[in-house]
């Protein structure tokens, strides 16, 4: 009976403990905004709708095969190597991603160059093998992983709305914006397509996002002093 | 010789690792706090890119590429999809040498880089100069061009990032847009300044 029943509750708290693994990534505890992993192909990869959506599709496959292969064996990992050993298992996985990728989208392949294979170092693979299938059971790391995966692909998938629509007029290569040079009313913005755009929309949805969860924001170093008050001086 | 300068120039400035790849932004943005700290890792990096770069290359050259392994007699044999594990593995395995040397020879440089080391194994920048090495075809000569021209590139994005937000802490930024927020658009005005110098032909 006691059995039964323990087995009922531990059931119940793998499921509670999934979703959060699974819901919290999306917003309240985001790889890119929150925990800083992650940036450098969030960046690269964004002018285009079509490569974001599938290097995120990578990402979240590689965290969370990763995350699970790590998780199985953790307690076979002395600490001392234990760097080596993710990182070999990571880039097993990320080779069979690329292998598959020069196969199947070559097109897609040459445009995301280098950037397949920065999947490795990306933080977010390592920071949830280090941070969190280290420590517990393989299907809550995989959850965890999809989850990680699935924060980042939504920042990804943002950036590349704004950068493709506005840069080029075009959502995953189809026409959204009739272009000036083809009898249309839109003029792209250059900019959009250039790298700097991708810091700017990361900012900014960085700030709204903070804007709206107000616990997000960080200790202010410096505050500066209200002087000027009650002496007439500028408002 | 020519070529060789405008290769560096071009991975200084033109084809600067941070700032038009985004290459080891994690660091970039978590370690720019402060200049000297900026300042150390960035040495600590062009230091381990001037090594790992040639490395690789050489590793490369010598074992993976399609029928490199001629000179052992085997032919036909193109092991090059190992670039990415051979290139990950030497890049650990000679930042912890290099930790060790460090130590054990050069107690002061140690103390002012050893922190830094175990981040850079995990620093994009260092894997991102090895793949671009790969993918660009360059021989030995460039590749040390290449290395040492990158991690400087990088290094000198770090310390002008680190300079701008020292300053940047006392001023009045709306509360949302603190910390975070404000770095990536500094980031951004930075890559902006850095745009001018892609219209250069070299």
């Amino acid at each position: 009976m006691s059995a039964i029943l323990n087995d009922d509750l531990k059931h119940k708290l793998i499921n509670d403990e999934t979703k959060k693994v699974l819901i919290a990534p999306l917003v309240n505890d985001n790889p890119i905004t929150l925990q800083v992993l992650g940036i450098c192909s969030a960046l690269a990869v964004t002018s285009q709708m079509t490569t974001s959506l599938i290097m995120a599709l990578a990402l979240t496959l590689v965290t969370a095969f990763s995350s699970a292969a790590i998780s199985a064996i953790r307690n076979h990992i002395p600490s001392s190597i234990r760097i080596i050993v993710q990182m070999t298992i990571i880039a097993s996985l990320v080779i069979v991603v690329d292998q598959v990728l020069k196969a199947v989208a070559y097109d897609v392949s040459k445009s995301l160059s280098v950037f397949v294979g920065l999947i490795i170092t990306n933080c977010i693979v390592m920071g949830r093998a280090e941070g969190y299938a280290m420590k517990n059971p393989p299907i809550e790391s995989y959850m965890d992983g999809i989850g990680n995966g699935a924060g980042y692909s939504l920042i990804l998938i943002i950036v590349a709305f704004f950068r493709e629509t506005l840069g080029s007029g075009k959502l995953l290569g189809f026409e959204v914006f009739k272009l000036t040079k083809d009898g249309g009313w839109y003029d792209p913005n250059g900019l959009m397509l250039l790298p700097p755009s991708a810091f700017f929309i990361i900012g900014l949805i960085i700030w709204s996002v903070r804007q709206w969860k107000p616990e997000q924001r960080e200790k202010i170093d410096f505050k500066i002093l209200d002087i000027a008050h009650g002496e007439g001086g500028h408002h | 010789m020519e070529a060789y300068v405008s290769l560096f120039v071009k991975a200084v400035f033109i084809e600067n690792l941070a700032l038009s790849f985004f290459l080891g932004m994690c660091t970039f943005i978590a370690v720019s706090k402060k200049i000297s700290t900026a300042m150390g890792l960035g040495v600590a990096v062009m230091v381990v890119q001037s090594i790992t770069v040639p490395a690789n290359n050489f590793v490369y050259h010598a074992l993976l590429q399609e029928d490199a392994l001629s000179w052992m007699g085997i032919k036909g044999v193109d092991l090059s999809f190992l670039a990415l594990l051979s290139c990950i593995g030497m890049i650990a395995a000679l930042v912890q040498i290099l930790e060790m040397v460090l130590d054990k020879f050069f107690p002061a440089l140690y103390f002012a880089l050893g922190i830094f080391l175990p981040l850079i194994t995990v620093n994009c920048a260092i894997l991102g100069g090895s793949l671009f090495m790969i993918e660009r075809d360059y021989n030995f000569g460039e590749s040390v061009t290449y290395g040492v021209g990158s991690g400087l590139g990088w290094a000198l994005a770090i310390t002008v990032m680190a300079g701008v937000r020292e300053k940047l802490k006392y001023s009045d930024i709306p509360a949302g847009l603190q910390g975070l927020g404000i770095t990536f658009i500094t980031a951004g005005l930075m890559s902006l300044g850095f745009m001018a110098f892609s219209g250069i032909q070299l």
